[in-house]
């Protein structure tokens, strides 16, 4: 399954990537599956989610919590606690 | 009614309000409230702040508690103006301006739009401080009074 990726603020800096397209391989389901896949990507990947807790996420724009599922979701996003205002 | 810009220009707070009460006689309240970028942060100078966001998600955001808000109170208008890039102490960062015919619905709105856009509106600050940049941590205080309003809308669900 095909769907882009998109990284803010550290999340972006640490990963030293804005956005990617990727093929998430089978038996991912939820969010909480990417993040780890992910993290097990390299070590930038490694280094941003290292505590995956703090990171967030959105699918198509919307936020999610880990256990939402991705089969349906054509971006999803990840990026810190948010502090705009 | 409402209006919601994301931008990289400065706006007119003065004239923001004026707007939303022009050529109407309802409007017997109007709250306008700014955030402005200081010069300091938890004992330490602050230089500029270099605000991110995630474009179509922060407006559809914004837009999602704009709609809430005019559902909770009896609005007559709205106005949201978030910008983007990089402020320096003492530039606007976030204009929020509710009218209502009563002021308690215009300062309630204005409170709830602003906890939300705090901790639910998808913006990042970095700082420029003293040795380099930083991102600003969220602050606890910050969900705290967002929560407020959940609590708030659980306890009216259940009245």
């Amino acid at each position: 399954m095909s769907v882009t990726l998109r990284y803010f603020a550290w999340v972006r800096e640490r990963i030293g990537k804005t956005e990617e397209v990727v093929d998430l391989p089978a038996g991912i389901r939820t969010v909480g599956d990417v993040v780890t896949w992910l993290a097990g990507r390299g070590e930038e990947y490694a280094h941003a989610f290292e505590n995956p807790k703090v990171v967030r996420a959105a699918i198509d724009r919307t936020h999610v919590r880990p256990d939402a599922a991705v089969a349906q979701a054509r971006e999803i996003a990840f990026f810190p606690p948010m502090t705009g205002g | 009614m409402a209006t919601i810009r994301l931008q990289r220009e400065d706006f007119d707070a003065a004239a923001e309000a004026a707007k939303i009460t022009r050529g109407r006689t309802d409007i017997g309240a109007v709250v306008s409230f700014a955030g402005i970028c200081r010069d300091h942060e938890a004992g330490h100078g602050v230089s500029a702040l270099t605000l991110e966001h995630y474009p179509g998600m922060a407006e559809e955001e914004i837009a999602r508690h704009v709609a809430e808000a005019e559902r909770r109170w009896p609005l007559l208008g709205v106005t949201v103006i978030h910008r983007y890039g990089r402020m320096v102490p003492g530039d606007n960062i976030v204009l929020v301006v509710t009218a209502s015919a009563h002021r308690t619905a215009a300062f309630a709105a204005a409170e709830f739009l602003m906890d939300y856009l705090k901790t639910r509106a998808p913006f990042w600050k970095q700082e420029e401080r003293a040795g380099g940049t930083a991102w600003v941590d969220a602050k606890d205080a910050d969900d705290a009074a967002a929560e407020r309003w959940e609590q708030r809308s659980g306890r009216d669900a259940a009245e």
